[in-house]
């Protein structure tokens, strides 16, 4: 089988209909930001979509860098005491057939040399280990927000992500699309403010940078810096309830000509399809108006995702099914069976009802 | 041959006269006993009825995840699944088997007749017990007035506003603050009295630098314990007051603070662990010399960096935030201070393989869980340090990295170590040895398992799996180590299953172990096997840290050589 096609079809990038141009061109870098190219026996074990050790992003390149000394200090500490230890056991065991079996060995109590030797040195390593780890602490807690930034609001909610763009009045929810920095010279990072509607979160996209939490009454602050345009995979890392196995975050980093496409596009009103007003109007006499989004309608709801450009995103329920109409007509008429325990109700409404609202929606690109 | 030395005085040998008794008299016998010895051996025997319960637990969460999106689990099963193990292993199950053997040696270590305060001792049993069946009544309790969970599934850290009324209905969470509160206040009371045991109870030539390490480390463990469960205790009062009578002190949305939930249990928790592994490194530093045929190197340096040990320990509890948001400087400061912990530890480390090197090796099964421990707590210390360095913990935290970090210590590390004291202690608590063959057949199966489960559970952290998540998606390539994960569990529970038989087993049938079945050197191998209710016949006196080795080497006594005491001055 074909790994990464198998892989993006499985993250729901394959075969979508209604798609807007620019995500079908991301499909070939996409599978090539998931994971090296061709599957080998090395590449299904020991890589994944959000490995640590693949970063593709500043923090997390500095991070990689200072984790890989780390893992050559603890590891000849490692190799020098466990040779040691290996060897001891073997050459000292007592051994039955000898001589002086019965006699105890000589008692050595303690020796004050070699007990400084070994505070001192480990003191040394620590000293030096310490003034790395400080190093990068600070380049990255303290890097300067360049002019040219881009600054996205994270809200984190029960089990879905919100995600707004103060300089573009955009508002969407789960996807996150970031221009990519891929000059040296001109660097684009995208500063996040996180925050919460309810409990702790945590946002995590280990290729992009590492985890940072989601407390209430304070907002704390990360910064990604893409270097290549394809899709980054994260999810929350903070218990947050029932469902915190499915509060999936996907990044896109884009080229800045279609990442400024893309934000025009999630400026504009709802798209006002007249095919669809009778599904409109299902949905505008439904309660489902009070949770939801969708700009230029009476639906003004803060509760649930933005539906306003529904159909630009890859998936549906932060990750949990692709977004396909069939999938959208089986959410709502019973979000429970896919993600039991989220706090969408299920609405109660007939066959025909659904799948009015669902024409309805799936015309909201 | 050690049978034989004369110990005037100290053992008395009029066989004890055996009456027939009803079972009732035993049970309540046992139930109202304040003797030191069965009231260790009752914290036991709790402890492992709880390590079944939280290792079933567990088993079902392994074949919840041994496959991406298993149906096998619903989440709420899982959830409560995990905050259930968590709470079990830690406070129904390691520290009181800890502090249970504790309550059964130290008193005869120091040649005692019994702990400072008897009805104390027997009362932190009885609450400790309490608690825990508190907790687990809430499989019962049902769902309070707003539906929801009677079983906690909040975590076994419980973070805060989760734990509010408005995020978890029902009672779980108050199941899980009084049943801990409770139990914390047992631990709270053992602690006293160690302490003052210890202090107050010694006999005649034992001063503190002649105690046993055993013991030196169970009283810095007990004062650790009195400093460190207040913290904990007086979040759970917040907690319980925020649910039930208005208090806004961890909701967010009223003013309160979600972030200080995490620094009081943090300032407990991390002490919390090296009051865990503190009786660990106890039992390593009595089976060790005794397997090596030498005294351990460094007596002093080995009780100074103890005790260096505890108190940094209080320093460096935001190691387990470094996300949560502080400042640079913040991070910095708990990176230096987690750093700093290490060099002691190290020295440790240090210590026993200097006590081993040179010696006499003898492969008992109690040497080889310690050798297999000192393999592992070396690793599990390294881990440490990798998660110590605060960017990498960026990456690392609330990843299958840490779970398999703390395993690692708490399993590999600590359990090895209890594990060792079980096969060396059982004939003192029995009067029987346990079978060396299952032993063995115990230790490969639990090396085997372990390493199948805990090596390969750091590289789905490494992949960016976080913890506690009921179910993942196919794709990531997590799926195939949470099988070999999985796997290892269950080949670990098989060998628990061969340590229970072996101790049901030897209980009845085990060869006959007499007072010093291994040659060695402490207070406890000169009374019989089991001791009398009494311990002592009278008072011993002692000259050295090795008394009984005086006894058996009068030509070259350990007060003549001992390093750090004033023999050192009198031998020259």
């Amino acid at each position: 089988m074909n790994g990464w096609a198998e892989t993006a079809g499985v993250f729901g990038l394959s075969g979508q209909i209604g798609q807007p141009p620019h995500i079908h061109a991301l499909s070939p870098i996409l599978g090539e930001a998931l994971h090296a190219p061709g599957s080998s026996l090395f590449d299904r074990l020991f890589t994944s979509p959000n490995s640590i050790f693949s970063p593709q992003s500043l923090p997390a390149h500095e991070i990689f860098r200072l984790s890989m000394f780390t893992l050559i200090v603890t590891g000849a500490i490692f190799v020098t005491v466990s040779s040691l230890l290996l060897y001891a056991i073997i050459r000292f065991r007592q051994r039955p057939g000898e001589a002086d079996a019965d006699r105890e060995p000589p008692q050595i109590y303690g020796s004050n040399q070699i007990e400084l030797a070994w505070t001192v040195i480990p003191i040394l390593i620590i000293v030096v280990l310490f003034l790395s780890t400080v190093r990068v602490i600070f380049g990255i807690q303290q890097a300067p927000e360049p002019k040219q930034a881009l600054n996205v609001q994270v809200i984190g909610h029960r089990f879905w992500w919100e995600f707004r763009y103060p300089k573009y009045g955009v508002v969407t929810a789960n996807e996150l699309h970031v221009p990519v920095s891929n000059d040296p010279k001109h660097p684009l990072p995208t500063y996040l403010k996180l925050t919460t509607a309810d409990v702790d979160h945590s946002f995590w996209v280990p290729r992009l940078a590492g985890k940072t939490d989601i407390f209430g009454g304070q907002v704390n602050s990360t910064w990604i810096q893409p270097e290549a345009t394809g899709l980054y995979l994260g999810q929350c890392a903070q218990f947050c309830g029932v469902e915190h196995a499915r509060m999936l975050i996907r990044v896109y980093a884009q080229t800045p000509a279609d990442f400024q496409s893309w934000i025009a596009n999630q400026q504009k009103t709802a798209v006002e399809d007249p095919n669809v007003a009778e599904g409109q109007a299902v949905f505008e006499h439904n309660a489902c108006i009070n949770c939801h989004s969708i700009a230029g309608t009476m639906a003004n709801g803060r509760f649930g995702p933005d539906l306003t450009h529904l159909m630009s995103r890859d998936t549906i329920g932060a990750g949990t099914l692709p977004n396909t109409r069939a999938n959208l007509e089986k959410w709502i008429k019973d979000p429970d069976a896919y993600k039991p325990g989220c706090l969408m109700p299920a609405m109660k409404l007939s066959d025909q009802d659904v799948s009015q609202i669902v024409s309805y929606l799936v015309t909201l690109h | 041959m050690a049978d034989l030395i004369p110990l005037s005085g100290i053992v008395d040998l009029t066989p004890d006269e055996k009456q027939p008794r009803l079972w009732l008299q035993v049970m309540h016998d046992w139930i109202v006993t304040v003797d030191h010895k069965k009231i260790g051996l009752m914290y036991i025997a709790a402890s492992l009825m709880f390590f079944a319960v939280g290792g079933i637990e567990v088993l079902l969460m392994r074949i919840q995840l041994a496959k991406p999106e298993s149906k096998f689990l619903s989440p709420e099963q899982y959830n409560q699944l995990f905050t259930l193990h968590g709470t079990t292993m830690i406070f129904f199950v390691a520290m009181p088997i800890l502090f249970g053997f504790g309550n059964y040696l130290v008193p005869l270590m120091i040649g005692a007749r019994d702990m400072a305060f008897p009805r104390l001792n027997a009362y932190s049993f009885w609450i400790y017990l309490f608690g825990a069946s508190l907790l687990y009544y809430s499989i019962l309790g049902g769902k309070g007035v707003f539906g929801g969970s009677g079983i906690p599934d909040v975590g076994w850290f419980a973070y805060a506003p989760l734990t509010e009324n408005g995020f978890s209905q029902g009672n779980g969470s108050d199941y899980w603050a009084l049943g801990i509160f409770i139990t914390g206040i047992g631990t709270i009371g053992t602690a006293l009295n160690i302490t003052a045991t210890t202090i107050c109870m010694r006999c005649k030539g034992m001063k503190l630098s002649r105690m046993p390490l055993y013991v030196w480390l169970m009283l810095v463990t007990s004062v650790m314990a009195l400093a460190a469960i207040p913290p904990l205790s007086a979040a759970q009062i917040m907690l319980v007051l925020d649910r039930h009578l208005g208090a806004h002190f961890f909701d967010t949305q009223a003013g309160g603070s979600a972030v200080i939930w995490a620094h009081f249990f943090w300032i407990f928790g991390h002490p919390e662990v090296y009051i865990l592994v503190m009786p660990a490194f106890a039992f390593a530093n009595e089976i060790i010399p005794v397997f090596s045929r030498k005294a351990i190197f460094g007596y002093p340096a080995m009780v100074a960096a103890s005790v260096g040990i505890a108190f940094i320990s209080f320093t460096v509890w935001a190691h387990h935030m470094f996300t949560v948001g502080m400042s640079a400087v913040a991070n910095t400061a708990f990176v230096l201070s987690t750093m700093v912990i290490a060099v002691p530890t190290g020295i440790k480390i240090f210590n026993w393989l200097a006590t081993i090197w040179g010696g006499k090796v003898r492969f008992t099964v109690p040497m080889l869980f310690c050798i297999g421990f000192l393999f592992q707590f070396t690793i599990a210390g390294l881990t440490g340090i990798m998660l110590g360095v605060a960017p990498f913990n960026w990456q690392l935290h609330n990843s299958y990295f840490v779970v398999a970090h703390f395993h690692y210590v708490i399993l590999g590390g600590i359990f090895f170590c209890l594990f060792g004291a079980f096969y060396y202690w059982f004939p003192k608590m029995t009067g029987r040895m346990m079978d060396e063959t299952l032993g063995k057949w115990h230790f490969w199966m639990f090396v085997l398992g372990f390493h199948l489960t805990f090596d390969f559970m750091h590289i789905p952290g490494l992949l960016g799996m976080p913890r506690e998540i009921y179910t993942y998606e196919p794709g990531h390539h997590w799926a195939i180590w949470n099988m070999i994960v999985t796997i290892g569990a269950f080949v670990q529970a098989i060998a628990v299953l061969i340590f229970v038989f072996n101790l049901v087993r030897s209980h009845f049938k085990g060869k006959l172990a007499g007072n010093d079945p291994w040659d060695a050197w402490t207070l406890e191998w000169a009374t019989t096997s089991p001791p009398p209710s009494y311990n002592f016949a009278s008072e011993p006196t002692v000259r050295s840290r090795r008394p009984l080795w005086d006894l058996k080497h009068p030509e070259e006594p350990d007060w003549e050589y001992e390093l750090g005491t004033e023999n050192e001055m009198a031998a020259k």
